[in-house]
């Protein structure tokens, strides 16, 4: 029994599919949806979703992070901004993560929203460049 | 009676106001085609959000302590209003439609005994709300010809999240033109802050209600949800109006160019009507000298 997944983006629906199994980068750790998961709503991380059919790997996109909702019968993606793996540009990437690392310094650090939002944006960064270089 | 060259002229004219008015329209039908499907490609996004929200909203119902951008801040005074127009005009009523919406909605609050706030996005909606309210805050411009970038959104709604923790305003309301289609846009308004939270309906009779897990927890997951709702919102509506805006101007344009034609076959009418009642002067003063001798 296939699970129905659904990955978007603000300005598109990217995916609409049956998979046997989902893996995505949850808030502490990655995590794997499949058919009869229990009901679950997540922070996503910056980082790698890989879409299973049996156990092959089919399709794999970066995500900048976002919110996941998971059902027994489907599994939804809300990404900030999701790209397919290979289109993933190594410059653009580098260029994210020296912003992300500027923002990180002038954060107030006192701030404890501002902080993790800036350091989770600062994680998501490096995990771009780090997937983008290979 | 006018002479034949000043109608020449004037017919010269309004055919050259025609093409200008025949290329706006072409221009707005092909810029409404992509602002249109931006904007349906932006739908499904927004859904999902609106039900994850509200299946989070209805597990934190009632405790305390909620977030201010879901529950408020428990005063309703000072009313913060957000009018988006387009930057530019030439389309029939689009931008005063929304000024005529604010103008209406303002006295409302005022008659209550409300304070108003305005921060305007776009161009023309700044212009004449500057010229008619004291209370504009600052200003946001749409700008940009290749579509609106969603970080544009977020821009707005960190300025408005920033009044908001500042206690400048207590209710947000978002003032837009919806798309109905080509010739219909419709002034919606859409409370931003407290969020509406629609009552939980029982649409799903399948069994008992779904308890989800939470990672990390709710509140930390709501934190992050409720200021991009707040975006998702604003890029909703910033897109719907953009679409909407290319539609007023393709009708309106459209109505234009009909007029010039119209306006073209009255003075070539007259045009004609006048060379043949100089011919018929000319013929009879020719006669009338050739009797003569």
């Amino acid at each position: 029994m296939p699970i129905q997944l659904e990955i978007v983006s603000p300005t598109r629906l990217l995916l609409t599919r049956d998979v046997d199994m989902v893996v995505m980068p949850a808030y502490e750790g990655d995590l794997a949806a499949m058919p009869q998961h229990a009901p679950m709503i997540t922070l996503l991380r910056g980082g790698v979703i890989s879409i299973y059919q049996g156990s092959n790997i089919t399709d794999r996109f970066f995500v900048d992070g976002g919110f996941a909702e998971i059902m027994p019968d489907r599994c939804t993606i809300l990404a900030d901004a999701a790209v397919p793996v290979g289109e993933l540009n190594l410059a653009g990437s580098q260029a994210r993560l020296k912003a992300a690392e500027e923002r990180w310094v002038e954060v107030d650090k006192m701030d404890n929203a501002a902080r993790d939002l800036a350091l989770d944006q600062l994680q998501s960064a490096r995990e771009a460049v780090r997937v983008a270089s290979g | 009676m006018a002479s034949l060259k000043d109608l020449r002229g004037r017919i010269n004219s309004v055919k050259s106001t025609r093409k200008i008015t025949a290329a706006m329209k072409m221009v707005a039908a092909s810029k409404l085609r992509r602002a249109q499907s931006a904007a349906e490609a932006a739908r499904p996004y927004a859904q999902r959000m609106e039900g994850m929200l509200m299946r989070l909203a209805a597990n934190v119902a009632g405790r305390p302590g909620q977030p201010r951008l879901l529950a408020g801040n428990g005063r309703d005074q000072v009313h913060l209003i957000v009018p988006i127009t387009a930057d530019r005009g030439l389309a029939g009523a689009f931008n005063s439609s929304i000024g005529r919406q604010t103008r209406v909605l303002v006295r409302r609050l005022l008659a209550e005994g409300k304070t108003v706030k305005i921060l305007p996005v776009g161009r023309k909606g700044r212009d004449f709300l500057r010229r008619e309210f004291s209370d504009v805050q600052g200003d946001l411009l749409l700008g940009g010809r290749q579509g609106i970038p969603f970080t544009q959104a977020q821009e707005a709604a960190q300025q408005i999240m920033e009044l908001f923790d500042r206690g400048d305003f207590d209710v947000a309301t978002l003032l837009y033109n919806q798309f109905r289609s080509v010739i219909s846009q419709v002034p919606t308004e859409v409370q931003l802050i407290p969020l509406p939270v629609p009552e939980q309906k029982d649409e799903a009779p399948a069994g008992p209600k779904a308890q989800y897990e939470f990672e990390p927890d709710e509140e930390t997951i709501l934190s992050r949800l409720l200021p991009q709702n707040l975006a998702i919102q604003i890029y909703r509506a910033m897109l719907e109006s953009n679409a909407g805006f290319y539609g007023a101007q393709m009708t309106s344009m459209d109505n234009a160019t009909r007029n010039a034609g119209d306006m073209i076959n009255r003075l070539t009418l007259n045009y004609n009507r006048t060379r043949q009642a100089n011919i018929t002067r000319e013929l009879i003063e020719i006669i009338s000298g050739a009797e003569a001798l």
